[in-house]
């Protein structure tokens, strides 16, 4: 499968932006990780914008990066959201507040649960009635995301927002979850060759490609498993992207400059 | 949208729910008209109220060595792959075209999460889950997709979809575009889903529950009653499978941009994703609505107008959530196995319990059983985050 790549979203520690990050990335300037600042989705009407949580915000800022790069009007674009955690948090204040005698869940906690929150909060946000689906994926949710935004751009001809984030879990389910620090990266994937151009295949086996300093920040977000791709992306060279899976099995991408 | 996407056979499919294990028991208590929703005797769940439960899951036994997948969720997985000749349908599509061929694209919205809940109430003094709780393997999302995918033996790709009560007829529109995309021959679909805490006090906590067996379309319907089911389809290009199966004709799918748990009032979402589905079908009438029906007033007034919009009262439409409870992210695949089955044996199937349809919908709502021949039926599917899925099933 082949497409092209008309934008891009990034947020992570040290890599506040896209292309505030790319000599980072191009390793011409020293990776200095902090702390991940993320602000609410200001197209949101604020009693939406008051109810996103930290990993809505996340995803709904390297989506709106991407989407703004790509000079393509957010609601003409699917989506398709990929991510390990979902909002995670929400989900663990519920699951704690059911094992409270007693404990009552909030309405509005319930309906940000769901792993299309942030697929929702950014339908809102676009003015988007384009479809959109949510994925899940443990370690893989960052390749196998990618593989069905693909497929999705080549089997129907039409641009589509991918956007694969993860943020850190609260106790005590980061115990079976380490997730480090936030991490969303999003592309904005387009019919055709244009631009750089993002090749994708399964393969029975592939070595996983490096990141480098960076392998800290990807061992720790499976949204970070972007981060060779975005390496890639920022050195403007040609490359291939090797991205075992956890049962077998590869994904294995290819970039092509302009 | 995805009026490029395939049509697909439909080989294989099967369902379990309240209402049945396997299509056989399905079958029979759609024709019978008998639900099988009852007063819930779960514990730790609201008080008063009816679900729709899969008996027998506590007895179900995954293979010894994916032992390390048993939850519920997975227990229901594994009775659904069961019946019907379901996994063998599979292993023959795998020796045909292909172990790594053959995909699994499965929808959940909670997945293993009672395992998660059941670690919680058993933490330790320091607050720590129990050392043997495995959320990888129970809760995480794609614990579904790869416990079927290693159960069934296959080697293609596998994908965890979760739109809330969309998931599992989105998985329908996701294996079109693997296969358009030449990902795979074959792929194993679906929606598994089960009785969580989290979910029946979630409803519970937006007043949402009905105090009785729920009654979709009712002019006095008093909301949802919740209920668990896995479906299963495969799905392949039409020209691998034998002729006259059952084609999945359509799929379309869209966003409300509206509201993150209220759908657009006028249904505008819903009727773009039955529009859009339509279309992908082909522009031919269907014979039959399956409504998503889940028996809240909001959700079905929304539904009742988009389906006016669309079809006045030209077509007879129904829920069958009145049987089996809404099943959430499985609900799509369910729906999808019913529609198959409404097609096969020329059946519109009234919707139980419902003396008086609401007037205010404007459409034509089947509240007895109706042996009519049924070519064609449009399944809905509608959930949080504006989430909308229609899948038009059964003959060209």
């Amino acid at each position: 499968m082949r497409c092209g790549i008309a934008g891009v979203g990034l947020l992570g520690p040290g890599l506040p932006g896209w292309d505030e990050s790319r000599a980072v990335l191009a390793g011409e300037v020293p990776w200095e990780p902090g702390p991940v600042v993320v602000l609410p989705p200001a197209a949101l009407p604020a009693t939406e914008r008051r109810r996103t949580s930290m990993a809505v915000r996340l995803a709904l800022a390297a989506s709106a990066e991407a989407a703004a790069a790509s000079g393509l009007a957010p609601d003409t674009l699917e989506t398709v959201f990929a991510s390990s955690n979902g909002d995670g948090v929400v989900v663990g204040a519920i699951l704690d507040a059911l094992s409270t005698p007693g404990g009552a869940i909030s309405p509005t906690q319930f309906h940000n649960s769901v792993h299309n929150a942030a697929a929702g909060y950014w339908g809102i946000a676009a003015g988007s009635t384009r479809a959109s689906v949510s994925l899940g994926g443990h370690d893989d949710s960052f390749p196998m995301g990618l593989v069905q935004a693909v497929a999705a751009v080549v089997s129907r001809q039409v641009p589509v927002l991918f956007c694969a984030y993860d943020a850190p879990l609260t106790p005590p389910l980061d115990s079976q979850r380490f997730t480090d620090a936030a991490f969303a990266v999003a592309l904005v994937l387009v019919p055709g060759d244009a631009g750089v151009t993002l090749s994708v295949e399964m393969a029975e086996k592939a070595e996983a490609s490096s990141v480098g300093v960076l392998a800290p920040l990807m061992a720790g977000n499976p949204a970070a498993r972007a981060l060779p791709l975005l390496q890639a992306l920022a050195l403007g060279q040609a490359a291939r992207i090797g991205l075992p899976l956890v049962d077998g099995g590869a994904v294995v991408l290819g970039v092509e400059p302009c | 949208m995805s009026s490029m996407l395939p049509a697909l056979a439909i080989p294989a499919f099967t369902a379990v729910s309240a209402m049945g294990t396997g299509l056989a028991a399905t079958r029979d208590a759609l024709h019978a008209r008998r639900g099988g929703l009852a007063p819930c005797d779960l514990p730790g769940m609201p008080d008063g109220i009816w679900v729709g439960r899969v008996p027998g899951l506590e007895e179900v036994a995954l293979p010894e060595a994916l032992s390390r997948y048993d939850c519920r969720n997975h227990r229901l997985a594994e009775l659904g792959l069961r019946q019907d000749g379901f996994a063998e349908a599979v292993a023959e599509a795998a020796a045909r075209f292909g172990a790594h061929r053959v995909a699994v694209v499965l929808g959940t919205s909670t997945s293993g999460i009672a395992q998660t809940e059941e670690a919680y109430a058993r933490r330790g003094a320091d607050g720590a889950l129990p050392a043997d709780f495995d959320f990888t393997h129970t809760h995480d999302l794609y614990a579904l997709p790869r416990y079927v995918r290693a159960r069934l033996g296959l080697r293609g790709l596998a994908t965890a979809i979760s739109t809330a009560c969309t998931s599992g007829a989105r998985s329908f529109l996701e294996a079109q575009s693997l296969i358009a995309a030449g990902l795979a021959d074959a792929v194993v679909v679906g929606g598994v889903d089960t009785l969580c805490r989290m979910t029946l006090h979630g409803f519970n906590s937006l007043e949402l529950l009905s105090r009785g067996a729920c009654r979709p379309c009712a002019v006095d319907r008093d909301g949802i009653s919740i209920g668990e089911a896995a479906g299963f389809a495969l799905v392949m290009r039409q020209e691998d499978a034998p002729p006259g199966t059952v084609v999945l004709l359509g799929t379309g799918a869209s966003a409300d941009g509206h509201h993150m748990s209220s759908p657009h009032p006028e249904g505008l979402g819903a009727i773009a994703a039955m529009r859009a589905a339509l279309v992908a079908a082909g522009g031919l009438p269907v014979d039959y609505v399956n409504l998503h029906g889940t028996g809240t007033r909001a959700n079905d007034a929304m539904e009742g107008n988009a389906v006016r919009a669309i079809f006045g009262t030209g077509v007879p439409c129904s829920s069958t959530k009145g049987w089996t409870g809404h099943t959430l992210g499985a609900s799509g695949a369910l729906e999808a196995a019913i529609a198959a089955l409404c097609v096969e044996d020329a059946l519109v199937p009234g919707c139980l319990a419902v003396e008086t349809p609401d007037p205010g919908f404007g459409v034509d709502v089947a509240v007895e059983n109706r042996a009519v021949p049924v070519r064609r039926v449009l399944s809905n599917s509608f959930g949080f985050g504006g989430s909308n899925c229609a899948l038009v099933i059964g003959h060209a």
